[in-house]
């Protein structure tokens, strides 16, 4: 590559992107790749939005109104697993595949041609998981953390289809995690040491490791399924000599990690965010990178908190309640980090500010209600309640979703080579901000009032607080139309960009021109 | 701590209460009638106000610096960064905070899990969808199931106080004695909760879990399933009556002489007409969930028992398919759930409804015997 041009200038005329379907279908442009994901990304946040839409519909007042029951169980279903496999993973790989390489100097991903087809698995995933919607028997319906045997010996004749999609996924993302670990081993610029990268590489480093360590045990326990429902196996049924709690295990030891693998790039990037708009350095660079390190260790230790009403003998219950709350240590560290760095700071709140500044308040609420969800006997009263639905929102819409739009507006003028809309982007912000908390708040009320989670209908007792949580919900839906809006309106044009239009902002990305060139680096850079 | 914490509760509660005029906005979890629920709850109150006195540090801080440290002509951001005692301090404290909090909790949970010398022991099942209490030591048992109407259900006519929350009939226990509960299912993961009684436990098919309660107060408590186990998750509510003693062993021996009479029935000999009468209460009961009450079913999962080859074919293909389920799929064994007169009577109320009209009938001494027979 470097000894076809000297310089990204001249690499422009001679390398730009091919014409047509081809330029995306065949890409293995690490930009091209990064901006499908992020497309994708944010389609199936749209679909799984709006079968939210249809959740909070029927609870917005007691009684069945709009879907039926079984309908209703299928949408919860497809919301999680979609916004957590469709929505929230691919925009962090977008992130990762456009900001990696150019973060540690690198010309582009390591592995191009697998990068490729790591993406296009992903959309043939999800037209099969789709797809079962149309099927006779309807989707799964068995919530997306599909215990057996409810999703095995009961599930709908679909559940096939579903457990290919989620094989298929787990192929695209340890491909990706692959990808991303080889590019920031072996890529980075000359004289960019280990402790010297940007943090958005170092936690997407860790988060690739949990990804390879876990997937393949998701990938493992839908196997499993799939025996037990075609091949007469029982690996999950207690007549066959099974164990339907086995498949709890199994599953939480994927879905724990998972939870961080969704959350530790967010950590990244508003480490990134923070100083640029308080125009200071990052508090503790070092601690944040421990930090993230013992989450990610400790992540592999607190499964069985999913699960403290299965009945575990009482020492079991005890070491995953005090290894839950020994998380609380690191987190507590980013957060006060993150405080003392805007600390004496000299602050202005840009779009991506105030995302950033939201996601430290909101996600630390949610982490909250994680330390009580942690205290044992205290979760035999939270467990499987709106409480918990409450906590984990928490943690994901502002904590994954408010990180992702950070770090989309923070880079757009790198992408785009236009400044966004300003005024919107905060209108985005501001009514994300509100009907977020509106749809997401009144639920920690309804958990302890006792409403359980993944019921479509429920006591009069409730019906307020359902009614505002909706009000809330429909709010917030609508407003990511903003979103597409002003995505759209900035790559169309807009107040031309710099290569540095944020004034704190630091890093090799900021090094190359607004919009980033279809080649970079093809001359590693000096990191001194 | 705990009085503390008590004290703090009932003082946001008076805080909170006067302003808003209806009840049902309820923000908190309610301190319930057990010792158990009261510990759960001190705990709770505990670990909400050391979260809000964290943040209020950490958001005071950050509002502060929100407020004050705006860029403004002339500001100088400082450049201070690493300070090893400032990190230090800020990890050494939240653990000394975590290990005050175990301390309390592990208390609790060693209390929650010492289900010995328990006065009675009653088996709760789960079955799709409706729960299954057998007092073991008396050897009877009965289903629990939502009596809520479709109706209401379907808004077609006003919902009634307890709406979804009320059941034909309830667990019945002793107020002040220690109930041991000896939980499992029969086809799906359910979870039972009495959130006045701080005990929920996973119901969960091939296994048994135990818990306990001791009641303090005489009432009615109702709870609901919490695990998703299927299309009328929402609809299998626990209610649970406690009563006095010399009450519950008064209802006891009345549930006994019932249970006895029950099995005599097995004996007499039915004509149609009352095996009819009887199989469409035990139908709407025990099928009418998954199949229907106008028997239509909801295939592909559930199918149709109206016309179908089982409901008007051989006899005994249909009594196996009733007693023996069928394996791997959603249809159970009622051989051991259903009596011989209530497996007699739905037998010949399927063979007979929504125009069937095979003129079958099954007595309940067949019934018997084909059991035995194996």
């Amino acid at each position: 590559m470097s000894a076809v041009a000297d310089t990204h200038a001249q690499d422009d005329h001679h390398h730009g992107p091919a014409k047509g379907i081809t330029r995306w279908l065949l890409t293995t442009n690490h930009k091209d790749i990064g901006t499908m994901y992020l497309i994708f990304s944010f389609t199936m946040f749209l679909l799984g939005g709006t079968m939210a839409m249809v959740i909070r519909a029927e609870l917005f007042q007691p009684g069945l109104q709009i879907v039926e029951p079984e309908f209703f169980n299928q949408m919860t279903t497809m919301h999680g697993l979609i916004m957590v496999f469709g929505a929230v993973m691919p925009a962090f790989v977008g992130l990762a595949n456009w900001m990696i390489p150019l973060m540690v100097g690198a010309p582009d991903m390591a592995l191009p041609r697998m990068n490729n087809w790591s993406f296009w698995l992903l959309p043939c995933a999800f037209l099969i998981l789709v797809s079962t919607l149309f099927m006779q028997g309807g989707a799964p319906n068995f919530g997306w953390t599909f215990y057996a045997p409810l999703s095995t010996t009961y599930g709908p004749p679909s559940t096939t289809f579903f457990i290919f999609a989620v094989h298929i996924m787990g192929v695209s993302s340890i491909m990706g995690a692959i990808n991303v670990i080889a590019t920031i081993l072996n890529m980075r610029a000359p004289g960019m040491t280990l402790m010297k990268m940007p943090l958005f590489v170092w936690t997407w480093l860790i988060t690739a490791f949990l990804l390879i360590a876990v997937m393949p045990v998701l990938a493992g326990v839908v196997t499993m399924m799939l025996m037990d429902i075609n091949f007469g196996t029982s690996f999950f049924d207690a007549s066959g000599g099974g164990d339907p709690v086995l498949f709890q295990h199994v599953f939480w030891f994927f879905g724990h990690p998972e939870v961080y693998i969704m959350i530790l790039p967010a950590f990244g990037a508003v480490s990134h965010i923070i100083p640029a708009f308080s125009r200071k350095p990052l508090f503790g660079y070092a601690s944040m990178v421990y930090a993230v390190g013992a989450i990610a260790l400790l992540s592999f230790v607190v499964w069985a908190h999913h699960m403290f009403t299965v009945g575990i003998p009482i020492a079991g219950q005890l070491f995953f309640m005090y290894a839950t709350m020994l998380i609380a240590v690191p987190t507590g560290v980013k957060v006060f980090n993150w405080v003392a760095t805007m600390f004496r700071g000299s602050l202005t709140f840009e779009a991506p500010m105030l995302f950033a500044v939201a996601f430290v308040i909101l996600f630390t609420i949610g982490g909250f209600s994680g330390l009580m969800l942690a205290i044992a006997p205290a979760d035999f009263q939270y467990h499987d309640t709106y409480f918990v639905v409450a906590h984990f929102h928490y943690v994901l819409v502002p904590g994954a979703i408010f990180g992702i739009f950070a770090s989309a507006y923070f880079w757009l003028p790198k992408w785009t080579g236009h400044m966004y809309d300003e005024t919107l982007a905060k209108t985005h912000f501001w009514l994300s901000f509100i009907g977020m908390n509106l749809a997401f708040f009144p639920m920690h009320f309804l958990g302890l009032a006792g409403m359980p989670r993944r019921i479509p209908d429920y006591a009069l007792q409730f019906a307020d607080f359902n009614m505002v949580s909706s009000v809330g919900a429909f709010m917030f839906g609508a407003t990511q139309i903003l979103f597409l809006v002003i995505v759209v309106k900035c790559i169309k044009g807009g107040e031309k960009a710099s290569a540095n239009p944020w004034d704190g902002a630091e890093g090799l990305e900021w090094t190359v021109p607004s919009p980033a060139p279809y080649h970079t680096f093809a001359t590693p850079p000096e990191v001194k | 701590m705990r009085v503390h914490a008590k004290r703090a509760g009932v003082l946001l509660g008076g805080l909170m209460t006067p302003a808003l005029s209806m009840a049902d906005w309820t923000l908190n979890m309610s301190p319930g009638v057990t010792g158990t629920s009261n510990e759960i709850f001190s705990l709770h109150m505990t670990i909400l106000w050391i979260c809000v006195v964290i943040g209020i540090v950490v958001f005071g801080v950050m509002f502060w610096s929100i407020f004050a440290h705006r860029k403004s002509p002339g500001r100088k951001p400082a450049n201070f960064h690493e300070n090893t005692l400032v990190e230090i301090l800020w990890t050494i404290i939240p653990l000394v905070i975590l290990v005050v909090m175990a301390i309390p909790a592990t208390a609790t949970l060693v209390d929650m899990y010492d289900t010995s010398e328990a006065d009675v022991d009653i088996k709760v099942t789960g079955y799709q969808w409706r729960w299954k209490y057998d007092y073991i030591e008396h050897d009877f048992g009965y289903f629990s199931n939502i009596a809520t109407s479709d109706d209401e259900i379907y808004n077609r006519t006003d919902k009634s106080e307890n709406y979804l929350l009320e059941v034909d009939k309830p667990m019945v226990v002793p107020v002040g004695a220690k109930i041991r509960l000896l939980v499992t299912a029969n086809d799906v993961i359910h979870s039972w909760w009495v959130p006045a009684f701080g005990v929920k436990k996973d119901a969960i098919p091939g296994f048994v879990n135990e818990t306990w309660t001791r009641v303090d107060e005489p009432g009615i408590y109702r709870g609901q399933c919490t695990e998703l186990c299927g299309v009328k998750h929402g609809f299998m509510p626990v209610v649970v009556k406690a009563v006095p003693q010399d009450e519950y062993d008064a209802w006891v021996a009345e549930q006994k002489e019932a249970a006895q009479r029950e099995r005599e029935l097995t004996e007499k000999d039915w004509t149609l007409e009352e095996l009819m009468a009887r199989g469409e209460k035990a139908y709407a009961s025990a099928c009418a969930a998954c199949h229907q009450a106008d028997g239509s079913g909801a295939p592909p999962a559930f199918p149709a028992l109206k016309g179908s080859a089982i409901a008007t074919g051989d006899m005994q293909a249909h009594l196996d398919t009733v007693v023996n389920g069928v394996s791997g799929t959603a249809m159970q064994a009622f051989g051991e759930q259903l009596s011989e007169v209530d497996l007699a009577a739905v037998i010949t109320y399927e063979r007979n409804a929504w125009g069937n009209d095979t003129g079958d009938m099954v007595t309940p001494k067949e019934v018997f015997e084909y059991k035995n027979q194996e």
